[in-house]
């Protein structure tokens, strides 16, 4: 049975960690590829590394990193921040990463994703959307949640599938940082509107909520950073109980 | 070891040759027919679409070699889908080297299968040391028909071959490249065969 995946991210500025990590044993915690390495060890299925500090000048050091990451890391990763182009996708599968994930650019030109689609395969496709729940109603938002758009979610997602996305990756600004849960309601309604696959991602505090994201938010996998990062939540752990509730997990 | 990945354009195989370099084997990227002819082992990637993978295929006339080789042949992912008689996606033509059909997964599942699956019915030495159920990393619409080529298979929607296997020919569906160290350990009984 397919099983439902756990991906720590990792946010990276100029080739560096940047969100704190409190792991023992580490030799050097602000260094990604040792943390990739080290979750792909204790069970993390798949990572995502995203550049948040994604200019023309950290381009060169993000492909270092993604070309150090997969020399040594035997499991897939993503890669995101600052992909507008499809050289820049072009650049990133050659350096060995597995899948690539857009945001802003594929709002601001959604043909992006078809022509990515079409030169890479579907499958390296990520469409990572953020969106926020406004009066009632969710919408696309950009940068980082910071700047609204008129766009609704579930008409997006919808869109992004049509037009050739692998998978999505939905943010819900409401949870994300609030460690109160994931947004179960909108990402069950999302997995019932699109046939691709779905990664829950914001709001992730306890053992339970990602039992819950899994059951209720019908997620196919779930992302989260700090609680990872931190030891908060061990992912052995964290894969032991998600089994204990029937919920199918590699260990 | 003479190892080599042909190069034909298609996807990202770099994961590939750094799998191999964990390994302690340089694995050379070529498109070079007498390179390849002269490999021990040969590994036939392939990510991205069948029609147009199928089409750099024969451009650099690699879709005559690939079928006559005699030394152990490993297809991964869409290269193992390459080898069967035929795809539907893009209504493609196969290699004809393995004797199983190549069909879309319906949309009463998700689509494509993204993840750990796990696999079974295991009977090849290319799975040596590998148990019943252990877990490999898939990513793919289409699958091989479960036929008499089989040397595993996979539960998604249907049971379907995740394995294949005719003389010196492999096929696998998963990534073992990127299917943690029990990827890694198939990875090096191909090499061992």
């Amino acid at each position: 049975m397919l099983t439902k995946r756990i991906v720590p991210c990792l946010d990276i500025k100029n080739g560096r960690t940047v969100k704190g990590v409190n792991f023992v044993d580490l030799r050097d915690a602000g260094d990604p590829v040792v943390l990739a390495k080290q979750y792909a060890d204790l069970g993390a299925d798949e990572l995502v590394f995203l550049d948040i500090a994604a200019t023309l000048e950290n381009r060169r050091t993000m492909h270092d990193m993604v070309l150090k990451v997969a020399e040594q890391v035997n499991i897939p990763f993503t890669v995101g921040g600052g992909i507008s182009s499809i050289e820049d996708v072009d650049d990133l599968l050659h350096c060995g990463a597995d899948k690539v994930s857009i945001n802003s650019s594929a709002v601001k030109r959604p043909e992006l994703i078809n022509e990515l689609s079409q030169k890479f395969g579907r499958q390296c496709v990520v469409v990572a959307i953020d969106a926020k729940e406004v009066e009632g109603e969710w919408l696309v938002h950009l940068a980082g949640g910071t700047i609204p758009t008129e766009i609704k979610l579930f008409d997006w997602a919808k869109e992004v599938e049509q037009r050739g996305a692998g998978e999505i990756l939905f943010t819900s600004m409401n949870h994300d940082g609030t460690k109160a849960g994931f947004a179960n309601e909108a990402l069950a309604k999302l997995s019932d509107l699109v046939n691709i696959p779905i990664i829950a991602s914001g709001g992730a505090g306890t053992i339970q909520h990602f039992v819950d994201t899994f059951i209720e938010g019908k997620a196919d996998a779930a992302l989260a950073a700090s609680v990872f990062h931190f030891g908060e939540i061990p992912i052995l752990e964290l894969k032991k109980e998600l089994k204990n509730k029937g919920i199918p997990v590699r260990i | 070891m003479k190892l080599s990945i042909v190069n034909y354009g298609a996807g990202n195989i770099k994961s590939i040759q750094f799998a191999f370099k964990r390994l302690g084997v340089d694995a050379i990227l070529t498109d070079n027919p007498d390179e390849i002819i002269a490999s021990d082992k040969v590994i036939f990637p392939g990510v991205g679409e069948a029609s147009s993978a199928m089409i750099m295929l024969k451009e650099s006339g690699l879709d005559l070699l690939i079928p006559k080789l005699t030394q152990p042949v490993l297809g991964i992912c869409l290269g193992m889908q390459l080898m069967c008689n035929h795809t539907e996606e893009g209504d493609t033509k196969g290699l004809g080297i393995f004797d199983a059909d190549v069909k879309r997964f319906s949309n009463k599942v998700k689509v494509p299968q993204m993840g750990w699956n796990t696999i079974s019915n295991l009977k090849s030495d290319l799975f040596k040391g590998i148990k019943e159920n252990d877990f490999m990393y898939l990513v793919h619409s289409y699958y091989a028909e479960n036929c008499e080529a089989s040397i595993a298979t996979t539960d998604y929607e249907l049971e379907y071959a995740s394995a294949l296997e005719n003389e010196n020919f492999y096929g696998v569906q998963f990534h073992p490249e990127k299917s943690g160290i029990i990827g890694s350990k198939i990875l090096e009984n191909f090499l061992s065969l």
